[in-house]
């Protein structure tokens, strides 16, 4: 038993460096992911047909294959052809990143299509162009809608991140996996990056739904109540 | 042509279709300064579908539309600059629901306008009192009634200063003790000489602030004129009918009889 703890002991600030880096990498590939979703939705309701057209493209290509597949078919394919020298850290956030575009951008456009073509009509008869009426009237509602949906999205590209083992990326499980064929110890090592996997979930859910309370608009939605 | 009879609005000959639907098939009128044009007529006859084709919201197949002598259809012109001067009010309100009365109604002046946010805001207050919800400034859309929320639109129609306001339904998607506030509300603007187009069931709003009353059906205008030429002696079997079924629906006909 002792001689369980000591390993998790040792193992520890090694096992905590690698949250570091997944930690970056989730905030990166979700940044990116925000970035590209966001005016994807926009184009994907607001554009014209070949833009709307495009974009479900993507969509169905980064929903449609494995990470693991989309991550060997950009580190050792794409990069390489394009003769790009990237590491291991940045592949994952572009490949994560692009993949969680997809995802998001269907978190987003399911918020502004709840909103119904009401606010958007009242915005252009006030003589505002589509640009910013999404950006002042659309889209601050749809993210406030979307932020349970973009909850899921941390959680899953969190555990996802996981799969950078395979490129050699040095997150959590590439480094628990090391060490636990080191020290013959998997059982403790595995449970104390489950462990650690469990906190940022928690913490990350946690932040987003005190978030999701901050920017509630007053009187508006349905707050949690006894129905009878 | 005297200036305060100056046309402000002239729709003509405008042709709509919705795949096999013809919606609008040929309107054409015109509303001078300070005139009320109330336009009346059965669900379907394309009321609604006419308004949104003189902002632009809807594209009308055919016919033009002019705003103060410029034509608003088909022109090189950004359609934003007419919409600015052609205020609308929806019957589903259509308040920015995550901006309180107060944003809601400064908004188009701050991003649409330039103003600074100091003059806005004077603006806006200014405009809440005249639809008398100052007080109301700071609540959101979700913490007014279907009235006060009406009058939040129509004050955020009015600080644009347009040339002309188009009113879709504006009551009707209201209590019927909400419905007075608001007719109020417009009544108010008549009297001070805006210039309007008001699509409504409230026949005797109708009779009361129209200068003359359009009536539509299958697209087309059956009958016009002045609300006493209308109601009480209309050429037209169909708009008699109409008008004796509506007013009957309020239980006006009988006591009238």
């Amino acid at each position: 038993m002792t001689e369980n703890f000591l390993a998790i002991y040792e193992a520890l600030p090694y096992l905590l460096r690698g949250s570091l880096v997944t930690i970056s990498l989730v905030g990166g590939a979700l940044a990116l992911g925000l970035t590209l979703g966001i005016p994807m939705a926009i184009g994907q309701v607001y554009g014209n047909k070949y833009i709307a057209g495009l974009i479900s493209f993507y969509v169905w290509f980064f929903r449609g294959l494995p990470v693991l597949v989309l991550l060997f078919l950009f580190y050792f394919g794409l990069f390489s052809i394009l003769g790009l020298d990237l590491s291991a850290f940045t592949a994952g956030i572009l490949v994560l990143g692009l993949r969680s575009a997809a995802y998001q951008s269907q978190i987003f456009r399911g918020g502004i299509q709840s909103l119904g073509e009401g606010q958007m009509l009242a915005a252009l008869s006030l003589g505002m162009n589509k640009t910013k009426a999404a950006w002042h009237i659309i889209l601050p509602q749809a993210l406030r809608i979307s932020i349970p949906g973009w909850s899921n999205e941390y959680s899953i590209i969190l555990k996802d991140s996981a799969v950078t083992y395979a490129i050699g990326l040095m997150e959590i499980m590439t480094r628990g996996k090391f060490i636990a064929t080191r020290t013959f110890k998997p059982m403790p090592i595995f449970l104390t990056c489950a462990l650690i996997f469990l906190i940022l979930t928690y913490g990350g859910v946690k932040f987003l739904s005190l978030l999701e309370k901050k920017v509630k608009i007053p009187g508006y939605g349905t707050e949690r109540e006894e129905i009878y | 042509m005297q200036k305060d009879k100056a046309i402000v609005l002239k729709v003509e000959d405008i042709h709509k279709k919705y795949s096999n639907v013809e919606v609008l098939r040929g309107i054409s009128f015109k509303i001078k300064k300070g005139e009320t044009k109330v336009i009346i007529g059965p669900s379907g006859s394309g009321k609604s579908t006419l308004l949104r084709c003189i902002n632009q919201l809807t594209i009308p197949d055919k016919g033009q539309v002019w705003l103060e002598g410029e034509e608003v259809t088909h022109t090189k012109k950004n359609i934003n600059q007419f919409r600015q001067k052609i205020g609308m009010v929806f019957q589903d309100f259509n308040l920015f629901d995550h901006l309180n009365a107060l944003r809601n109604v400064e908004i188009g002046l701050i991003k649409v306008k330039g103003m600074g946010k100091e003059e806005a805001r004077q603006k806006a207050i200014e405009e809440l009192k005249q639809v008398g919800l100052e007080e109301q400034a700071h609540l959101y859309p979700a913490q007014l009634s279907g009235g006060q929320k009406q009058r939040v639109s129509i004050a955020r129609t009015l600080a644009m200063d347009p040339s002309v306001i188009l009113f879709d339904e504006p009551t009707s998607a209201l209590d019927p003790e909400l419905i007075g506030e608001v007719l109020e509300a417009i009544k108010k603007l008549a009297l001070k000489g805006m210039t309007m187009a008001v699509v409504t069931h409230e026949m005797g709003f109708a009779r009361s602030v129209a200068n003359e009353i359009i009536f539509m059906e299958g697209g087309k205008i059956v009958d016009q004129g002045s609300p006493h030429e209308l109601f009480t002696n209309s050429q037209h079997a169909r708009t008699r009918k109409f008008l004796y079924k509506i007013t009957e629906l309020y239980g006006r006909s009988v006591k009238e009889k």
